[in-house]
Order: structure tokens, then sequence, then C-alpha cells
């Protein structure tokens, strides 16, 4: 099991969060004009990286806060953990199959 | 030449005491041109490769293996055959399958011991019994074989298991498709590596791909490769979990994920479950192999991950399942766990299909049951390599049908990953 730190709440066991999918997916800004591929896109498409990985979790069984996470893939481990709103941090691995 | 495997050969190599016995396959070096190469050396790729040259006559084939031949997923999951599907495509893709399965060992001269001992899936609440019976219905309809049991017939055909009502979830009925079954993973990736050797494809292991070139036109032809260039105008890839990695080096985002989904066998132990039994409900996956050990499905993690391995409460939560199903079961003890890199679309049916590069196709998406589907899955993915279009088996099954709205939503019929 993962031990998780949730910006707010400090290093939690995963039990106590939901996992929330790849982090930073903008959903298009003129929705009337949005092709079909684009809404595939937005909706289903996935980088699935293999390596860095950007990501969403939810600490529902605790502040019931969604935050953002740097994980790699390749070991499970955590990188970084950052609120919404906030940048992706800089010092991270590039995002990229290696 | 071809190394025959029958009772006579048996007996001949027994009186010359096993010393005649040749490998099975070769290890070729890579040629510097195919008319076509399949990256992945598992059981779809494989038989991909055995079909594009027994039936599709390409005499010039390779399948690239980054590690060795069935190490990946084939050797990992837990043997599962049923096609019991709920909506007409995915019925037709699996029953295709579950047609070759029942011939395979006689066409590949190869026993990969298919074993018909029936799939039963458990009822729980009144949700369960009602979709289940819609499967039933459905299948029936299709041609397809599933017959609905009451806790007492499904006693009857499987002893062990526990249909008092104290149970936290009761038994509340089950249905059963007798033609499903089991069979020996390993051998589906040997036989059909044998077989497809045997007609003249090289199957090279230990091989990497780091690059797909393309012409001025956009069009497929060549690979990069930890062991040299290799040309060719076609390539079908059948990575599994490590699909997206390879189609994002091509710029073709594709609607996947790779979850780690883990298995495991407990201590060998005399004959004692005569089936396979699956609870969607409550997740318990439980065969028995014919060495003894109670083969075990888990869960996927909740999270993407790329490393073969899983957490301990996932096995937890399915291990309390089938205690509480099999009461005896409680005193074994676990001898392995181990985890797989499943691809999984959003409605969790396949793509196997042409992709918008030129001379590429892909067969991914199998989630956490693409075992069932080798043979089919292997045989209309090499119609679509060869012929350049898909069979009409696997034309529903594109990438395109998540931008035009036509999924196949076995995920919703399912309610779980099946």
């Amino acid at each position: 099991m993962l031990l998780i730190e949730c910006p707010y709440c400090g290093v939690r066991p995963e039990l106590e969060f939901v996992y929330g999918g790849e982090a930073h997916i903008a959903r298009p800004a003129a929705e009337a004009k949005a092709t079909d591929a684009q809404w595939a896109d937005y909706l289903y498409a996935r980088t699935n990286t293999r390596g860095v990985h950007a990501e969403r979790w939810r600490h529902t069984r605790g502040c019931g806060r969604f935050f953002n996470a740097l994980r790699d893939t390749m070991t499970d481990q955590f990188v970084a953990t950052y609120r919404i709103g906030e940048a992706r941090p800089a010092d991270a691995a590039p995002e990229g199959n290696p | 030449m071809k190394q025959v495997f029958s009772a006579f050969a048996l007996l001949k190599q027994g009186l010359a005491g096993q010393r005649g016995w040749r490998e099975q396959w070769r290890s070729p070096e890579p040629k510097s041109a195919y008319d076509a190469v399949i990256i992945g050396g598992g059981g779809h790729g494989l038989g991909t490769a055995y079909h594009l040259a027994s039936e599709h006559r390409l005499a010039n084939v390779a399948v690239l293996e980054k590690g060795w031949i069935g190490g990946g997923n084939t050797g990992r999951n837990t043997t599962i055959i049923r096609s019991n599907y709920l909506f007409d495509e995915s019925t037709a893709l699996y029953d295709h399958a579950l047609k070759l399965w029942e011939g395979l060992s006689q066409v590949l001269n190869y026993n990969v011991m298919f074993s018909a001992r029936g799939v039963m899936m458990l009822a729980h609440t009144v949700h369960d019994v009602q979709i289940i019976k819609r499967h039933v219905h459905a299948n029936r309809c299709n041609g397809v074989d599933n017959e609905w049991l009451t806790p007492k017939e499904a006693k009857a055909f499987c002893p062990p298991l526990n249909v008092e009502d104290n149970i936290r979830y009761p038994v509340m009925g089950a249905a059963l498709q007798r033609r499903g079954g089991t069979a020996r993973h390993d051998a589906v990736a040997w036989g059909y590596a044998r077989a497809a050797d045997t007609l003249g494809v090289d199957i090279i292991e230990n091989c990497e791909v780091t690059g797909i070139l393309r012409d001025a036109a956009g069009h497929v032809e060549a690979l990069e490769t930890s062991r040299g260039l290799i040309r060719t105008r076609k390539i079908g890839v059948c990575a599994a979990g490590h699909t997206s990695v390879i189609m994002n080096r091509v710029g073709v985002r594709l609607p996947l994920e790779s979850f780690p989904l883990q298995a495991l066998v407990s201590e060998p132990i005399k004959p004692v479950l005569p089936c396979v039994v699956m609870s969607n409900g409550i997740h318990a996956y439980v065969s028995q192999s014919d060495k003894g050990e109670l083969v075990i499905g888990a869960g996927t993690d909740a999270y993407t991950s790329y490393t073969q391995r899983g957490a301990l409460h996932v096995n937890t939560h399915t291990l309390e399942a089938i205690c509480e199903l099999f009461p005896t079961f409680r005193r074994l003890q676990m001898l392995r766990n181990w985890g797989g890199i499943v691809d999984v679309t959003p409605d969790r049916s396949p793509i196997i299909a042409k992709t918008p590069v030129p001379g590429l196709y892909v067969n991914c998406g199998w989630g956490t049951g693409g075992f069932k589907a080798t043979p089919g899955s292997a045989q209309v993915f090499a119609w679509t390599i060869a012929k350049d279009e898909p069979h009409p088996i696997n034309a529903p099954f594109t990438i395109e049908r998540f931008r035009d709205g036509t999924l196949i939503d076995e995920a919703a019929a399912a309610a779980v990953a099946h």
C-alpha cells in the first residue's frame, strides 16, 4: 500500500484516497465549437506515461479535497504532491516516455 | 525440419533415451527487412504471426519481444476462457476465439491443455440475479451456451461452494457456461511460437523497439530496435500494457491506461474445485490448475503503473471473498503472488484496428481479460494486417468508436472489470 502525502493533512495510507486519473487535462474552451475528435481526446485519450506522471488524488476519507501528485509509474514513488491550481513542480523530471 | 509431437514420437524418443528432441523454435539474428513485424511476443503477437504465415502466406515475418516470449501477461494471467459477454460485437469476437480454442491443440500439434470444465458466475443480490439472467438470455439469443442455476444446482455442479444463507453475500444463483474453462497459458505461447517458426517466422527475443520511422508520405518504413534497424512496411503492435509507450513514439494518443493486475496461487492440493468460479459482485475468481494449485485472480490497483506488482490489500480483499464462498480453503497457504500490467480502455472492450499511421496496426486494450481471446484475436488481427482492412468480427473494435460514440460498453454491462 502506498503512503501518500496530502498537501493539507500530511502522510496517510492509500486506502484514505481515491485516484483521480491524469492531471492537467483541460476541457475544450469553446465547447460549442469543439469537434468530436477534440471531445474524444479530452474524455478518453491519455498519455499513460511510463515515468513521472502528473495525476489527481482525492483525500476522500480525510479532508475530502482534490490535489495533484507527481509519481514515477516505474517505481510507484511519489516525487511531489501539490495543491490544485498550483503549477506542476519545475524540479521534477520531464514527463514523457523514457 | 518439422518435429511432430505424437505418441509414436514419444515412444521412439523413449527408446532412444530422450536424446533426439530438438529445440522447438530457432533463435535467429534479425534480418534487415521483413514483410511484416509484430511487436510483442505474447500469445496475441505470436498467434498473429502464425496466422500471417499460415493463412495469408506472408513468408517473411518477425516477432520482436523485449524480454522472453510469454513472459508478460500470457504467463501471468489466470487462464480463464469464456465467451458469455453481453453485447453482440463482444459475443462474436469471444465466441470466435472459444471455437478456435476447442481445436487449437490439434491445429498447432501442441497440447495447450484446453479444458472445458465450465465457468460459473455467481449472483449475490437481486441486481446480480437480474443482470446475470439478462446475460444468459442475450447469450442464448446469440447462439452462445449459458444457463441459469439455482443455488442448489450450483452446489451440485461445484460441491465445495458455500450456498448457506448466513454469509455476508449469499449465493442467490449462478450462470454456467459449460463450454468455458481453462488452458495452459505457457503452452499457448510455446505452441504458437513453434508453429510460426516452422512456417519461417523469426522469433527475436531480447529485442526492444526504440523507434518507428516513417517515409515522406507518413507510411511506416522501419523500426529502430536494440538489435539494429529493421525495415518493414507493416507493423502490428501487440504490446499489452506497454502499447501507449510504443504508440506515443509515433504521436498516436490512445484511450488506454495501464494498471497492475495481481494473481496468486495456493499450495497444490488434490482435485477439489471442478470448475471455474467467478463472482463480479464480491470480486473472486478461482479455478484449480492441473498441478493442484488454486489459481486466484485479484483486482487491479487504483492507480496507473508499470511496476508489475501491486498492493497486498487488493489480494486480501479477494481472499476474504473466496474464504467466505469456500470455507474449506481457509487453511490453505498461498504459495506466490505476482502482477502484470494491463491496458484498459474506457469501455473495457479491446481495440483491434488500423491506426492513423499508414502501415501501423494495433491490437490492445484487452484489460483484465485478454487471454481468453488469444486465438480469435490473433486470427482477425492477422487478417487486418494482411488485407489492410478489418475482418467483419473486429470491424467494430476501432479507435474511432470513442470519437463517434459507438462504444461497446462491457464496462457498464459487467459493472466491474471483466
